[in-house]
Parts: structure tokens; sequence; C-alpha cells
């Protein structure tokens, strides 16, 4: 005989456990929300109190009234405080593309120099990524600076190569190309040696996929480029002209400069974050198993191309996730600028701009808030390419 | 439940208390604390640097020991603050200071835009340039191309554009934020000039390792009036701030130094200084909460003008400054207080 179906047992809600969970998120959700509204009214009870207003109109009526020693655009102190703010973010923009650069070209080398077989090798590219990890970044900046201005000569002992280049405590200075209205010449030129190039990439795949013999792509590829280009410069009449750097009164005048921060502040952050990407290379070197390495080489495949077309790739998948992160820390660590005298976005709006006008809170406000926008679209950028490369499973 | 309404009801509590602080007046929460708290400079030789004990020394840190020897009767009930040209003015107007005593130049802007109130001047300087002697420049009209060291955030960065630009003359700036990191740039060759006010180029050529190998340019290009700061809106502290430097000022008018303030104060019968000193009753005293006897402590523990000149900045000090534009109204300069009366 079966029992009477059970009476559903009622249990006070604060033991029901679905309940429970939806009621603490509700509350944790308010109690966000109170902070967030409390630490907004006190900031607005302050400002009352110190008689402070809020707003943004500053930034286009008031004349800067500073220089700035690195300017990419035109820009005098007679200009507003946003194009002084617009200055800082393309000097700040400029050291975050230089550096990434270089610090992911050192740290992919590094990274690979560490799995050498070679000890003295594998151990020096050790130290190194031992010494960059473990100084901190405002240190390596101080250091690269310091040496820069106390080793280089004064200008007028600079030293000189080939009589256009020169290196001082003030700058290196190299002659700036001028180009002439019958340059467009020699771009068409470049351009379709490149399209050339790329044309010639794609026979070769066919082929190779046909007969499995592949055509040589680089060298062909590159005389085409190199030619196309001479001849279009020959038949435009040498249409470029350089701007000489030359020495009148205290500095050199002319060419193209770069001011010894610029390039201790790259130097400094490109070598600090190569320690991190080296690392970052090593283990996802390391992290595609051995076996892939056996059955390339059992294949046949030579040591540089098992790397480059079985390891690496395979590799990228572990090694991009973090190496966004040390971009975005080479671009934020990019702050540290005004420490030497460099004018990025924070010694332009979040430095004389705020001292000058005040206001601090609006500054502030922006300068994270144009951090935040950058960081964001980095790290978008980055995951498009995750995406891409993440393993699909069925 | 419970915890959240009793955490509810501490922030709004803790809102409306610190609504109710801001507006009390600063000389109440000062004589409360007991102590003053005065924002000075990171290290200016002759203005604000630490001797060889970490005792801070100074022209602008004795006027904070005078401020707070005529609040307490006691000049070493001070705590001193750092500020940088950036921090300066956000320090004094969210109350981490009370008093900002760092150099600091009267401007419209900063007294109107920035909400500040200058207690008066204790220091009338100008801008400078400062230059190595072997670089041959005689006058700032050659100093086109130039590279000039400029500390950022300062009144001497936009004289230095307005000079350039109306002389038609261009130059090089490297930013700097404190005076240590321009010796290091000056001596490195990094600029060719520093420039900033005159008081400040002599005391980074004192610390420099051979003064006469640099030259101060003969131009002053700006009016430079320093003087002690404090918040708008609160104008019993900014009257006690202004009638402590007046003091100062008065007393060496009148001739009242250290050594001889306490016989002045028992025996003088000149009527002005029986009034500052106390033996007179002066009207008005009581209502800013000042001891009858406050300019005895000020200029008994810190001195008159004159000796804080001269003990910071004088011809026995590393800067040697001439008194100038900064000597008695008597003598040809600017100091000028108004009557005690």
């Amino acid at each position: 005989m079966t029992d009477a179906p059970l009476q559903p047992h009622r249990i006070s809600f604060w033991r029901d456990e679905k309940l429970r969970a939806a009621g603490l998120q509700v509350l944790v959700v308010l109690a966000f929300f109170a902070v967030i509204t409390w630490l907004i009214g006190n900031v607005a009870a302050n400002f009352a109190a110190l008689d402070k207003t809020f707003g943004f109109s500053f930034l286009w009526k008031l004349p800067a009234g500073y220089d700035i020693n690195q300017t990419l655009i035109a820009y005098t102190n007679q200009n507003t405080h946003l194009l002084a703010a617009l200055v800082g973010l393309i000097n700040t923009a400029l050291v975050a593309a230089v550096g990434i650069v270089l610090a992911t070209i050192l740290g992919f080398a590094i990274g690979v120099l560490r799995l050498s077989n070679n000890w003295v090798v594998s151990r020096l590219a050790y130290g190194y990524v031992e010494f960059t990890r473990n100084t901190p970044v405002l240190l390596l900046i101080l250091l690269c600076h310091g040496i820069i201005i106390n080793t280089l000569p004064h200008p007028r002992q600079a030293l000189e190569f080939g009589g256009s280049v020169f290196l001082s405590n003030r700058g290196f200075y190299v002659p700036a190309p001028i180009f002439e209205p019958a340059f467009w010449i020699v771009a068409v030129a470049f351009a379709a040696g490149i399209a050339a190039t790329a044309g010639l990439y794609r026979r070769a795949r066919r082929i190779q996929s046909k007969t499995g013999r592949r055509p040589r792509v680089f060298v062909p590829g590159f005389a085409i480029i190199c030619a196309l280009t001479a001849v279009a410069y020959v038949a435009a009449g040498d249409p470029v002209a350089f701007d000489r750097p030359a020495l009148r009164g205290f500095n050199f005048h002319g060419g193209l400069t770069l001011i010894p921060e610029f390039v201790a502040l790259t130097g400094a952050l490109a070598i600090y974050t190569s320690g991190f990407i080296a690392e970052n290379v090593r283990s996802g070197i390391q992290a595609v198993d051995r076996g892939q390495t056996d059955a390339a080489r059992a294949l046949g495949l030579p040591q540089r191309r098992t790397m480059k077309l079985v390891i690496l790739p395979q590799a990228m998948r572990v090694i991009v996730p973090p190496l966004t992160s040390s971009y975005l820390d080479l671009m934020k660590n990019s702050s540290l600028a005004i420490a030497i005298g460099y004018m990025d976005l924070v010694a332009t709006l979040g430095g004389i701009t705020l001292t000058q006008t005040g206001r601090e809170m609006e500054a502030m406000l922006l300068v994270m808030l144009i951090y935040l926008a950058i960081s964001l679209s980095m790290a978008g950028v980055m995951n498009i390419y995750n995406a891409r490369t993440r393993l699909v499973e069925r | 439940m419970k915890r959240l309404v009793s955490r509810a009801t501490g922030f709004v509590c803790l809102a409306l208390w610190t609504a109710g602080a801001a507006t009390a007046g600063t000389l109440d929460t000062v004589r409360e604390r007991g102590h003053l708290k005065c924002g000075i400079n990171t290290g200016l030789v002759g203005f604000a640097a630490p001797d060889d004990k970490g005792v801070w020394r100074g022209f602008d840190v004795d006027f904070c020991r005078a401020v707070a020897a005529a609040l307490f009767g006691d000049a070493g009930k001070v705590k001193y603050t750092n500020l940088t040209g950036k921090t300066r003015f956000t320090a004094l107007r969210s109350r981490e200071v009370d008093l900002l005593s760092r150099n600091t130049t009267w401007t419209f802007s900063r007294d109107v835009d920035l909400q500040l109130s200058f207690a008066g001047v204790n220091y009338y300087d100008g801008q400078g340039f400062m230059i190595p002697k072997n670089l041959g420049v005689k006058s700032a009209h050659e100093l086109n191309g130039a590279s000039v060291c400029i500390q950022t955030g300062t009144t001497t960065e936009l004289n230095l554009a307005d000079y350039f630009r109306t002389h038609k003359m261009t130059y090089k700036a490297v930013p700097i934020e404190t005076a240590s990191e321009a010796l290091t740039n000056y001596l490195a060759g990094r600029c060719d000039v520093y420039t900033t006010d005159a008081s400040g180029l002599a005391a980074i050529r004192a610390a420099t390792d051979k003064p006469d190998a640099h030259m101060v340019l003969p131009e002053i290009i700006s009016k430079e009036p320093l003087g002690p700061v404090v918040r708008q809106g609160d104008d019993q502290w900014a009257d006690t701030v202004r009638w402590t430097l007046n003091a100062l000022i008065a007393a060496e008018e009148f001739d009242i130094t250290s050594a001889n303030v306490k016989k002045l104060a028992a025996a003088s019968n000149a009527p002005e200084i029986r009034r500052l000193l106390g033996s007179d009753e002066l009207q008005g005293r009581a209502a800013l909460g000042l001891a009858p006897d406050w300019a005895v402590n000020v200029i008994g523990q810190v001195g008159n003008f004159g000796e804080i000149f001269e003990r910071n900045l004088g011809k026995d000090t590393p800067l040697g400054l001439a008194r100038g534009l900064n000597a008695q109204w008597k003598n040809g300069g600017l100091l000028y207080a108004p009557p005690f009366r």
C-alpha cells in the first residue's frame, strides 16, 4: 500500500536558499548604491561649503599660458587648456605606441633566448628578466634620464655622425625629410611594390598546395619594391629635401629632435615591460605540448621552422591575454612622465592646468576617464584577436 | 537588516558632522586643536629647509612660528606639511593646512578664481634668470633659443611665456617639479638658464659647488609679491594672520627686538608700543581671542621682521640678499605696517 502524498513542506523565507540568495544580492546592490550616493553627496556638500563650482568651461574659455616642450600639433601658449590637454594626450599616445612596439620586440627576443640551449645566453636572459621585473619602474625612468643627461655632452660639444646626426644631452637630432609635391609618384610606386609582393606570396601558396614546392618570395619581393621605388624616385627628380639640424646659439635648430625625456621614458618603459613579456612568451612556448615538437621534428621540419610554424602559433593563445595586461600597464606607467619633465596628459591636464586653474576634481576626473577609454579600447582590440584564436570545441 | 540600518544612520551622521565641521571658523578649530598646521616648501634654502638635525628652518617657517606664538604663546606648536607647487592650493582649500607660508605670489587669479586670501606681503620679489658665466651672456635679450628650466604650475612659468612672446624670442622649456630637480638639470647642462624668483635663484646659487661660476642676469621681468595665504571667507583667521605679519613689521619700525621686548613691555612710554605689547588695551584684541602679551611672545620667541630676515636671508647667510624693496618705508623700502590703534 502506498502512503498518502506528502504535504508540501512550508519553510520560512530566510531558510529557502533561492530566496536568501536573491535577497542578499538585492541588499548588496542597495548598499553599493548607498555608498556611491553618499560619496557624491559628500563631495557636493564639501564643494558647497567651500564655495567651489563644478564645470568644464575652463577648458575652452581660459588661455593655457604655458609652453610645452614637445608638441606634435601646432600649439602656442595662447591656445586653450583643451588644446594643451590634446597635446599631452598625443604625447602619451606616442610614448605608448613606440614603447609597446619596442617592448614586444625585446620581450619576444628575450623570452625565446631564455629557452636557448646555450647556458650563458639563457642565464643572461634570466638575469635581465629578474632585474627588470624587480626594480620599480620609476627608478628605471630616473636612471635612464640621469644617464642620458649626465653622460652625453653639451650641444656645443655634441657627438656627430656623418655631419647630419647629432647626439647631446639636450636631444638627438636627425635630418627631417621635407616632401615635395612630386613625392606622390614614389609613394604610389612603393604601394605597387607591396601589392606585387602580396601577389607573389599568394602565387607561392597556390603553387605549394599544388606541387609541394614553394618558390622564394622574400628576395624577389624585396627586389621589386626597391626597384620600383628607386625608378620612381629618379623619375620624380629627387623629390625629398632634408632639413639638417645646425647649432645656432644655444641649441640645435631644424631637423627632427628626440628630446632626452622622451627617449628615457620610452626606453625605460620598454625595458621594464619587456621583462614581463619575456616571461609570458616563455610560459606560452613551454605550454605547448612537447609532443608537438616531437611530431614536427619527426616530419623533418628544421628547428626554426618548427618554432615558427608549429610552436609559436599555438603558444600565442597563451601569450596574448597577459600581453594585453602588459600593454595596458605600459600605457598607464607612462603617466610617470612628470618625474622627468615629459609633458604627457597627466603633466598638462592633470598637472599644470590643474594647478593654474584650481579645478582639481574636474581635471582628475577627465584624466581618469580618458585613461579608462584608452585602456578599454586597447583591451577590446586585443579581445578581438582572442576571440578569433579561441579553441573551438564541438 | 539591523546592520544595514545602523550603517545607514552612521553614514548620515558622518555626512552631517563633516558638513557641520566645514562651517566652523579656522581660528576656533586651530585653538581647539592646540597646534597650527602650516604648509611650507619641500626644500628651498633660506625659506624652508631642514638643518643638519632635521629641524625645519627658514623665512617662511619663522612666519608659521610667529603665528603659533601669537595664538598659543609657544612658537613650537606647529606641524609642518611639505607641499609642492602642484599640491599647495589643494592642501589649503581642502583644510589639510590652516596657513600656506610657501613663497606664494599674490595674483588676481589666485585671489579671485582660486578663492584664496592673501594676508599681506612678507617678501617683495621679482623673477630673474640665472646662467653659467662661461656662456658669455650678459642680458636676458640674448636668450633666444635657449633651454630654460622652469617650475611647473607657478607664476614664473606664465611670466616666462609672456616675456619671450612679447620680445619675439623662442625658448625650449625643461619642466621640473622642485628646486632640487632644477639644480640637477641645471648643473648637468640640460638647460642653459634657470628662472624663478630672485630669492630662489640666490638659494640655488648658494647650493652649487662654485657659486661664483653662475650669474643672475640684470633683468627682473616681473613683480612677485610673496605672502602668507589662507582660505577665502574666513575673515577672523585672515585678520589673525595679517596682524601677526604687521606686528613683525611694526616691531622693526619701533626698534623692538627679541632682546629688548620684555623691557619695553614693562617700561616704554610710546603709546603705539604700549598698545602693541599689551601694556595698554588694544581695541579688538580680545575679539580675536589673543592674550594681551601676544606680540611679546611673537617678538620674544621669533624676533622682529629684520631679525627674521637677517637670520634666514641676510648678508651672513649663504644667500646674502640685500634688503632692497624689503626695507622699512622710512628706509626707502615697501614695508609699511598699518597702525596698531
